[in-house]
């Protein structure tokens, strides 16, 4: 297995885990305020459907498609996404957007899925379970939570697996990923918020960022010194950066609250 | 019929989503970098260096811009 496979594996897993978290809140939220049956089906559709286009996607792009040009197609992908990753969780970081509250997320769904006129928790959750009735609101929640959620691991599955011609081993370390957060997610119950999210974030964001630069200039005839190995000095240069940043803006104030320190009287 | 625009409009969504969000300059980023690199693949180490400074470049100007939206 080269550097470049196990970096792979490593940022599909990272990836996927981080969607699956934010997946399963949902799920866990649809499940417990209309019935558990409704909201697994609602997931196993949606991870069939997923499934289903990573094999519809992604097997024609790898036999088809010249293998440079989706080399650079698809390295561009990869560095809008990971670099979007990276912004928000400097930006996150260093205290210049909220961090992501699964606790908060969970609240308010379940909030919202109480709210309706025929929610089964009224006649018990469980029971709906013991019934084998089907609600679908549950289901049509869990689907959408898990399809919105699934589609960006996907697009990662596809893109990392399709250019480096391990599409398998990208759509086993997603499914790794799956059952690992359901397993979690299982034993820990709702504390899904315990969970370094941001830090996780920030690590793929890394990763996905030194794929996308590395495939672009590989696509695009550029020979890296190293080869593969340069995937891993990009990761270095990459991670200092996004620490240099997150250190140099938590010494900055979001500038709301320095306008507002500057306007006031007593300052 | 309205179903199918509903599903392209959809996917058009998804996508200016995912290329553009609420960081355009991130996705100019990209083509800059792209169109970099398609430059410079002949220059072997001047590649190596610059490519990965453009990105650090937008990276920045990005984070500060978020800063200024906060």
């Amino acid at each position: 297995m080269t550097t470049s496979t196990v970096v792979l594996a490593l940022a599909v897993f990272g990836a996927s885990a981080v969607e699956m978290v934010e997946a399963l809140t949902i799920v866990a939220a649809a499940g417990v305020t209309r019935g558990w049956r409704s909201a697994l089906e609602g997931t196993a559709t949606a991870a069939l459907v997923l499934a289903a286009l990573v094999i519809a996607v992604g097997v024609p792009l790898a036999r088809l498609v010249p293998i440079n040009v989706l080399r650079v197609v698809i390295g561009a992908l990869l560095l809008v996404l990971g670099l979007d990753w990276l912004r928000k969780a400097v930006l996150r970081a260093s205290g210049h957007k909220a961090l992501h509250d699964e606790d908060a997320i969970y609240a308010k769904t379940v909030a919202g899925l109480s709210d309706g006129p025929e929610a089964p928790s009224e006649r018990g959750a469980a029971g709906s379970w013991r019934h084998g009735r089907r609600d679908a609101t549950g289901f049509t929640v869990a689907f959408k939570g898990v399809f919105l959620e699934g589609m960006e691991v996907v697009l990662i599955v596809i893109t990392l697996g399709a250019s480096s011609g391990h599409l398998a081993l990208a759509a086993a370390a997603a499914a790794a990923a799956a059952v690992v957060v359901c397993a979690v997610g299982y034993l820990v119950a709702r504390q899904l918020s315990e969970v370094p999210e941001n830090a996780m974030k920030l690590a793929v964001g890394v990763m996905l960022t030194s794929f996308g630069v590395f495939w672009v200039g590989e696509g695009s005839g550029l020979h890296w010194p190293g080869s593969d190995l340069m995937i891993l000095v990009l990761v270095g240069v990459f991670a200092a950066t996004a620490a240099v940043l997150s250190f140099v803006m938590r010494r900055l104030a979001p500038a709301r609250e320095a306008m507002a320190a500057q306007s006031s009287p007593s300052s | 019929m309205t179903s199918v625009i509903r599903a392209l409009s959809a996917l058009g969504k998804f996508w200016k989503d995912f290329l553009i969000g609420d960081a355009p300059e991130l996705f100019a980023g990209t083509l800059v970098f792209v169109g970099a690199a398609l430059v410079l693949h002949r220059h072997g180490y001047v590649a190596v260096i610059v490519l990965p400074l453009i990105v650090i470049m937008f990276l920045g100007g990005s984070v500060l811009r978020g800063r200024a939206k906060s």
